[in-house]
């Protein structure tokens, strides 16, 4: 031990201040577990609120206000092309920030939950050694410890020539994209995911000129094609470009702007573009480095994430791991879903990460959300499935808003008739999501949907049509099963 | 951390299961499928081995004991240090918590454990109450649409797991509920205090007779029952079993009498084939079984149990007779299999040996009939207007009324008569 180093004693010790994390703490300190929660930031929140989810969520809000300026050109209402203040969207969105991130500060305090601000690593099983810049650092001895490191952005150094491009401000990636350094004539985005499409949203209505390089053979691989669709065919119209089925070969900064090679897959043919921007945004790895974990018994699984149990147990039994560095889907909502389940069974409850389904929104407009299974999975898991669909163009609601494309679909099991997934595209699609999470979550079968009122005119009665689609065509089957 | 082995689930509705036999002991390395413990359960006694090789750290059941599915019965610590990764298929159905937990799909396609079949249904409130519970949520019967699991349902079950627990008996087995509150079976009854009148001893219904009792009070209580009583003359049968009988022991099967009763008893059913359906109450449908598989009556030491023997009407004689000597010893030394218990779709009992002139069997619920053979004696017959000195068999036929009349019920029975007067017309058969 370095003289000087200040051990202290604790029954739970939290390492990251993401949702996770002070979820986790949070509950635990409500628990009356003394707890201690340590992120490297001052600024609580993590990714999700410091240059994630919260940002990035402000950010779209702008777009979708441009974006509504420009539509009402259609129903006569007709507004001069916006002036953008960079300076003030940012200082709105900081003070955003600073805000609930005092929130989430004061959240802890009233809960007795000691925040610490500092870079932990464990010692042994029992120990953590915390540096704390500018102070003597802490030795912190706990009975159990929750790992809620989150994840961090995949770098590429693959593609750059000079490895020094990597560092260029030309080159953006999320965390930096949400900064909004400026406004830039041509951004290339790199990679199809729901990142690359969220900021290349923001940028387009910005102003940018926005080309999308995908390697797969669509947009957000993995979602329903169905749902993707009225997406994409908005995308084509706000985006220069959206190359699929393409591989970017390399990027370069020529001083003046980026030069990117690129090659369609099974093509011999490379194109160079230039750009002023790009933005890399090909997906994230979980925060296990430099944590210290080969001094505990933790096992990681073969893509690097910390192995966990449904009571969010590691292998290593004083320590438990939360949120991101546990595995997709790295979504807020799950982490935190976790962290509660996670300070409970520290706490001797009997909770459990037993959830049906977890949801999931992609920001964009319009909005694709979705939950339990899709269509695809459930296929491909050869699972007797059947499927409701509700296209938005019938919705008088969607038609008011101005904006009738969209699709809200229900999975389920002709069998038994439980609601199994639903999938809404469509103009704050992620509203609607709710209602199918608690119809999964709590077993609903279609009829209860059909038979529950929902307000007219609303987008949540697309979730009633289809759901009465889906009866009517039990109905037919039945008829023509008893004709035959 | 060691591996918990937890008492799998032994297939069609066991619940629990008897320990016979606790073959290791803590401190003790093991093999992968070393024997680990031999338990009865309702139906057969079965060894079941280890999933994992290692060292048995702690034992948390001994002989004697009945144990829920899901009992955490040994903990062994594995020899390799993978403790997490072993899919074994008994461990994974057998971690009962583990269970609860699907996850759900993610969009990047995370492999999910999730799977309709067998998925719980039940509010997330009722789930943490589950565990709060200590109740293994998937043997909970959910009374609700689709089989939803309510919190009473759950209540209920975790109710009778508790007087399961004080009494060593099931719900229906423990008798002391105060009058008024009604019994499992909707009845109101209470036992008078016996031992008012003189010294009682009180017995637990265990293992074959406990499933004994309730199968039997399942198909009296559903099963319209009439039984047919008739005659058959087995004196030829009797000189042709004899005839045949040294051949067939060279063969390797003793030709017993059963086996030709079987035999006709399966062409029987397939001239009559109400009698080898089932009643479906729900959709009011005669299911009709195009497979011939005879449950035989065996009396154990255990108590009554009926082995299948599986397709009798692909089989000659002499194979049915070995088959029935193969299970009928299986059956006695308690070596059976669960799935040899299984899938009868007619039961052939034979209380002949005993003695007997006609008895009322009750039917092998959800079966639609059951024949038992009585013992067969020398009786004065007239026939031609002489009395003749013949082999008399009485047999007596328990059918459900609901599915078939008394008329094709005697019809049934003369045929079945008819083969074994003039078993000539068994032999092709042979």
């Amino acid at each position: 031990m370095v003289v000087g180093d200040m051990t202290e004693q604790t029954d739970l010790v939290v390492i990251g201040g993401g949702p996770g994390g002070y979820s986790a703490a949070v509950r635990a300190g409500q628990l009356g577990i003394k707890t201690i929660l340590i992120d490297q930031e001052a600024v609580l929140g993590g990714v999700c609120l410091r240059e994630g989810c919260i940002p990035s969520k402000a950010l779209l809000h702008v777009a979708e206000v441009i974006g509504l300026s420009q539509q009402a050109t259609a129903y006569g209402v007709n507004f001069a092309p916006p002036q953008i203040d960079l300076g003030k969207l940012r200082s709105w969105k900081g003070d955003m920030i600073s805000k609930l991130s005092q929130g989430i500060l004061s959240m802890c305090k009233s809960n007795k939950v000691d925040v610490i601000t500092g870079q932990a690593r464990f010692l042994n099983e029992r120990t953590l050694h915390v540096n704390c810049e500018g102070e003597n650092s802490r030795q912190i001895k706990f009975k159990r410890a929750i790992i809620a490191t989150g994840s961090s952005i995949i770098k590429t150094p693959a593609f750059f020539k000079d490895p020094q491009d990597q560092n260029s401000k030309r080159i953006l990636d999320s965390r930096s994209a949400l900064q909004v350094p400026e406004v830039p004539g041509r951004l290339l985005v790199v990679g199809g995911g729901y990142i690359g499409l969220e900021l290349g949203s923001v940028y387009a209505a910005l102003g940018s000129e926005i080309t999308v390089i995908e390697m797969t053979d669509g947009l957000l691989p993995g979602v329903d094609r169905d749902l993707v669709k009225p997406l994409a065919n908005h995308l084509n119209n706000i985006f220069k470009n959206i190359f699929l089925n393409t591989k970017v070969l390399s990027i370069e900064d020529s001083g003046e702007g980026i030069v990117c090679s690129y090659q369609q897959v099974g093509q011999q043919e490379t194109t160079k573009e230039k750009f002023d921007y790009a933005l890399i945004a090909i997906g994230r790895k979980p925060n296990t480095d430099d944590l210290g974990l080969e001094n505990t018994s933790i096992e990681l699984d073969n893509t690097g994430f910390i192995k966990i149990d449904e009571f969010c147990c590691s292998t290593d039994k004083k320590i438990m791991a939360i949120g991101d560095v546990t595995g997709p889907p790295m979504l807020a909502h799950r982490a935190m879903r976790q962290g509660h389940v996670a300070a409970e069974v520290v706490a001797g409850m009997s909770s459990a990460f037993d959830n049906l389904a977890i949801p999931t929104v992609v920001y964009t407009e319009p909005e694709i959300a979705w939950c339990g299974w899709t269509e695809g999975e459930a296929r491909a898991k050869g699972y007797s499935i059947e499927v409701a669909k509700m296209p938005w163009s019938a919705s008088g609601r969607a038609m008011t808003l101005g904006e009738p494309n969209g699709l809200t679909k229900i999975i389920y099991d002709p069998k038994t008739m439980l609601v199994k997934g639903v999938g809404v595209a469509g103009v704050r699609a992620g509203g609607l999501i709710a209602e199918a999470m608690l119809a999964i979550e709590i077993g609903l079968v279609v009829e209860d949907l059909v038979r529950t009122i929902h307000p007219h005119p609303s987008l949540s009665e697309t979730i009633g049509e289809a759901a009465t689609a889906a009866m009517n065509r039990k109905a037919r089957q039945q008829k023509e099963q008893s004709i035959a | 951390m060691p591996f918990e082995f937890k008492l799998p689930d032994l297939g069609e509705g066991i619940r629990e299961a008897e320990i016979l036999a606790v073959k290791i002991a803590e401190g003790q390395m093991i093999a992968e499928d070393a024997p680990l413990f031999e338990v009865e359960t309702d139906k057969a006694v079965v060894e079941i081995p280890s999933p994992v090789a290692g060292k048995v750290i702690k034992i948390y059941v001994k002989a004697g004991q009945i144990v829920p599915v899901g009992t955490v019965m040994v903990s062994i610590e594995e020899s390799s240090s993978k403790t997490a990764s072993i899919p074994s298929t008994n461990s994974t159905e057998s971690q009962t918590i583990t269970k609860t937990t699907t996850y759900p799909p993610s969009p990047s396609g995370e492999k999910s454990k999730a799977s309709f079949v067998g998925e719980v249904i039940a509010t997330p409130a009722t789930r943490q109450l589950a565990r709060e519970l200590k109740i293994d949520i998937h043997l909970v019967h959910g009374t609700g649409p689709s089989g939803k699991i309510s919190k009473e349902d759950l209540l209920a079950y975790a109710d009778q797991q508790n007087k399961f627990k004080a009494t060593g008996m099931p719900e229906s087995a423990a008798s002391s509920k105060p009058a008024g509150e009604g019994n499992k079976d909707g009845s109101d009854y209470t036992l008078l205090d016996f031992e008012k009148f003189g010294p009682i001893e009180r017995i637990p219904m265990r293992s074959v007779r406990r499933k004994t009792a309730q199968l039997m009070s399942l198909s009296w209580s559903k099963i319209p029952h009439v039984t047919h009583c008739d005659e058959a003359n087995i004196t030829e049968l009797e000189k042709l079993r004899h005839k045949h009988g040294a051949t067939m022991q060279e063969k390797g099967g003793r030709l017993t009498l059963t086996a030709f009763i079987v035999k006709a008893v399966t062409l029987a059913l397939q001239k009559f084939p109400e009698f080898n359906s089932s009643f479906d109450e729900n959709t009011e449908e005669i299911i009709l079984k195009h497979y011939y598989n005879i449950g035989l009556a065996v009396a154990t030491d255990r108590g009554l149990i009926v082995p299948v023997i599986r397709d009798t009407d692909k089989k000659s004689i002499l194979e049915l007779a070995i088959d029935i000597n193969g299970i009928v010893d299986k059956t006695r030394s308690g070596k059976i299999e669960l799935e040899d218990l299984q899938g009868g779709t007619f039961t052939v009992t034979n209380i002949g040996a005993i003695g007997g002139t006609s008895a009322t069997p009750i039917i092998n619920y959800p079966e639609a009939a059951i024949l038992a053979t009585m013992q067969a004696k020398e009786k004065p017959i007239v026939r031609n207007g002489k009395i003749e000195i013949s082999l008399v068999m009485p047999l007596s036929l328990g059918f459900d009324h609901r599915l078939t009349d008394g008329a094709q019920a005697a019809n049934f029975v003369q045929l079945i008569v008819k083969m074994l007067e003039e078993p000539s017309s068994l032999v092709p058969t042979l």
